[in-house]
């Protein structure tokens, strides 16, 4: 019996290492794992027991607590058997059942800190087979796959790796970019924490195609698990004779090491990133000259995403051609890219997490019978599809399919893959405001559209939201928005007016209500919004007044309060404190 | 009770590091780890620190500053007893972290980037902590606080605060 524990970021905020104490100190041996992607059901415990003939049957326990775990203990002990509750519910298995896992492969299967589990699941077998093709052979491979940048921007992965390889040059390198930024994207750092081996096996058989043979992985400075484990593996792999010199009797010589980031988002920009590396501050340059011509410390260097990386050996142990055929054989047609994609799927949806899904999928399914819809039965509004860099997808556009060419006709993009739903409690003005403030944060002030116009755009935004909007306002908006995306040098200033483009585009109304009428739709927006007891439900138990900050309510013990909205600073104390869901939001009259 | 972590001009945490890395830190791109493996031992970069980094790696003070406040991750003043780094991500902006921000700096009386008097708790935002599902989501000292509403949040800290023999009245 094995008894194994996810240890993923997610799982172990949500309190999977109490969990492991508990089982240990029982006496049980545990075992890890990464992220199996089903956040919401973390912590997540499986139990793997082999019957009289070495068949092994796994049983998964979810969002298990202190209880539960007490519960499952019990049924291992052959007591009282209540664990049954906790087992993992037949509609959360199904969502597993509608994706194609590449990059996850071994995601929440493995135990990402030993190499012999990757190794048993046909680990380092793409590698073997790239050694023995020539480095041509290499690069058409992954041309046949049609493998594309998962970063985000989808550049053809074997024009990166051609284009390095014919550069001239002794001394090449081979980068792998994880400095995962976007807001609401954590695939890179699930991919780390629960498969290294699998990107460090990407990143041979692309330095092997390029003649590279040092290796450099960026990792973000926020993610001190992903480098612990990456450390781990790559020990493992030197050992193991994967890394270092005359890799696998083949003359081929490689080494990884791993530099972490200090924190600025600007820097998933490859020649920011180079900068990064190499001590400065991490602003980008202009292109060309190309990574691939002269990268980190001006020798040819080729910069790929995690999910890139991890997706390429198994289009080694597979073939380049299956890879191609994913979509046709999932029964997707007329996706105009190839392969899968990982998305993070967070927001107002009621299965947050990770998936993987073939591209070519519609956006409706992804969010509808993979994520289980929208939470607590509200209405679908829109998605933000690749953070504060990429724009949002109206629920009328649901059926667009996933792949680059048509999320670019919507104004979003596919970005690195952060779905980020909303649902009509989610004002839009509000959502661009807070992506431009972000962006706007970000910006590493290079160029003066992004450093200023960012900060122009803010400022109107934060009018509109606040009350003080004029109507000239969304013209100017635009304007701005164009201005800076003609006028800066790298991808975070060309796209950071995208959140604000696609919601003029598809919520203009949202933006004239706030500035017209003085309404905010959704009620989000502080000074458009009162709050207002409602009488029939108020028990007069005196916890709002005691919670309001600024004496705003007043009433007697056991009579209905009421709120003097001129008071009323919008804080929402009083709804989180009432038992009796007596506290309604409305809308604030102004005075114009 | 005022406590902080004090540096002094002791510089002997930050020195093996240095006796390895210091002469090719200018011409390998090291300044970025030495400046992480300083904020590692002393909790922040002092103007002495990096002055003492300048004269070891022979790289200029203008310049040392000028990349250490590029990066957020560098502070430049002492950090209380706790850090609270609250998520301001995507998921957690859509599941109302504004606020949780409200209530945990009205309750401390700091705002972002601030310390409180007594030196127990420092406030900082972060872009996203990753734990989108269990959003909003704040960290604390490394542990992660999930599906937070206003009053969980004062709760929490409140907690922290009476286990620090500090109750507010």
């Amino acid at each position: 019996m094995r008894i194994v524990i996810g240890k993923g970021s997610c799982g172990v905020a949500a309190g999977a290492g109490k969990i492991e104490g508990i089982f240990k100190a029982e006496g049980f041996e545990t075992g890890i794992t990464g992220c199996i992607g089903m956040c919401y059901l973390e912590p997540i415990v499986e139990v793997y027991d082999s019957d009289v003939s070495g068949n092994e049957a796994k049983k998964t326990y979810v969002n298990v607590n202190e209880k539960a775990a007490r519960e499952i203990i019990n049924s291992l002990l052959g007591k009282k058997n209540q664990a049954g509750k906790y087992g993992l519910p037949e509609e959360d298995a199904a969502i597993l059942a509608g994706q194609k896992r590449i990059a996850l492969r071994n995601c929440g299967i493995i135990n990402p800190e030993k190499i012999e589990e990757y190794t048993a699941r046909g680990g380092y077998a793409g590698l073997k087979r790239s050694l023995a093709l020539a480095p041509e052979a290499v690069i058409e491979e992954v041309k046949t796959s049609g493998l594309a940048g998962r970063g985000g921007a989808g550049f053809p992965t074997w024009f990166k790796w051609n284009a390095a390889k014919n550069s001239s040059g002794e001394e090449k390198y081979t980068i792998c970019n994880a400095d995962e930024g976007d807001p609401g994207a954590f695939m890179d750092r699930a991919i780390i924490e629960g498969d290294p081996h699998s990107v460090i096996e990407g990143m041979l058989i692309g330095a092997y195609a390029m003649g590279s043979s040092h290796g450099v992985v960026y990792v973000r400075a926020e993610y001190p698990l992903a480098i612990v484990r990456l450390n781990i593996a790559l020990e493992q792999a030197r050992d193991a004779g994967y890394l270092g010199k005359n890799i696998a009797g083949s003359g081929f010589d490689f080494d990884i090491r791993v530099k972490a980031g200090a924190g600025a988002f600007v820097c998933g920009e490859e020649t920011a990133l180079i900068a990064s590396l190499e001590g400065e501050r991490g602003m980008p340059r202009l292109k060309p000259p190309f990574p691939a011509q002269k990268g980190f410390w001006q020798k040819p260097s080729n910069i790929n995403n995690v999910e890139t990386y991890a997706s390429v050996p198994w289009i080694f142990s597979h073939s380049g051609r299956e890879f191609a055929d994913i979509a046709k054989n999932s029964g997707i047609t007329g996706a105009q890219a190839t392969g899968t994609k990982v998305f993070a799927l967070t927001g107002k949806i009621r299965k947050g997490g990770l998936v993987e899904v073939p591209i070519g999928m519609t956006v409706r399914k992804v969010i509808f019978d993979i994520g289980g819809g929208i939470k607590n039965g509200k209405a679908f509004k829109a998605v933000q599809l690749g953070g504060p860099s990429g724009g949002c997808v109206p629920a009328e556009l649901a059926d667009t399919v996933i792949d680059y060419q048509s999320l670019a006709k919507t104004g979003a993009i596919m970005g690195s893959g952060g779905m980020v739903v909303m649902d009509e409690d989610t004002c839009m003005v509000d959502v661009a405001r807070f992506f431009l403030d972000f962006t706007c944060k970000e910006s590493c002030g290079k160029c003066t559209h992004c450093r200023i116009g960012t900060k122009r755009m803010l400022e109107i935004l934060n009018r509109i939201v606040g009350g003080y909007g004029e109507e000239e306002d969304i013209e100017i908006l635009e304007q701005l928005a164009n201005q800076v995306k003609e006028g800066s040098l790298c991808g975070l200033g060309q796209t950071a007016p995208n959140p604000v483009l696609t919601t003029l585009r598809y919520f203009k109304h949202e933006y004239r209500d706030h500035i017209v009428n003085r309404k905010c739709t959704a009620k989000q927006c502080k000074n458009f919004i009162c709050y207002e007891i409602d009488a029939k439900k108020c028990k007069g138990c005196g916890l709002c007044k005691k919670d309001c900050p600024t004496a705003a309510i007043s009433g007697e013990m056991k009579e209905p309060h009421t709120i003097k909205t001129a008071d009323c600073i919008a804080c929402r104390r009083c709804k989180d404190s009432c038992k009796f869901n007596a506290v309604k939001v409305g809308d604030r009259k102004w005075i114009q | 009770m005022k406590e902080q972590r004090h540096q002094s001009l002791d510089f002997s945490l930050i020195e093996p590091y240095l006796a390895r890395k210091a002469e090719t830190a200018k011409n390998e791109g090291g300044l970025i780890a030495i400046l992480q493996k300083a904020q590692e031992a002393y909790g922040y970069l002092s103007t002495e620190l990096m002055e003492y980094i300048a004269e070891r790696t022979s790289i200029k003070p203008a310049k040392i500053l000028g990349v250490a406040t590029f990066y957020s991750q560098f502070k430049f003043n002492p950090v209380g007893r706790h850090l609270i780094m609250l998520c301001q991500g995507t998921a957690c902006h859509v599941n109302g972290s504004s606020e949780i921000e409200d209530a945990v700096s009205s309750y401390l009386g700091i705002s972002e980037g601030e310390t409180t008097e007594d030196g127990l708790f420092t406030l900082n935002s972060v872009a996203c902590l990753g734990c989108c599902s269990l959003s909003p989501v704040m960290m604390i000292d490394g542990d992660a606080y999930g599906n937070l509403t206003p009053r969980t949040a004062r709760k929490i800290l409140d907690t922290i605060r009476t286990s620090e023999g500090e109750v507010e009245e």
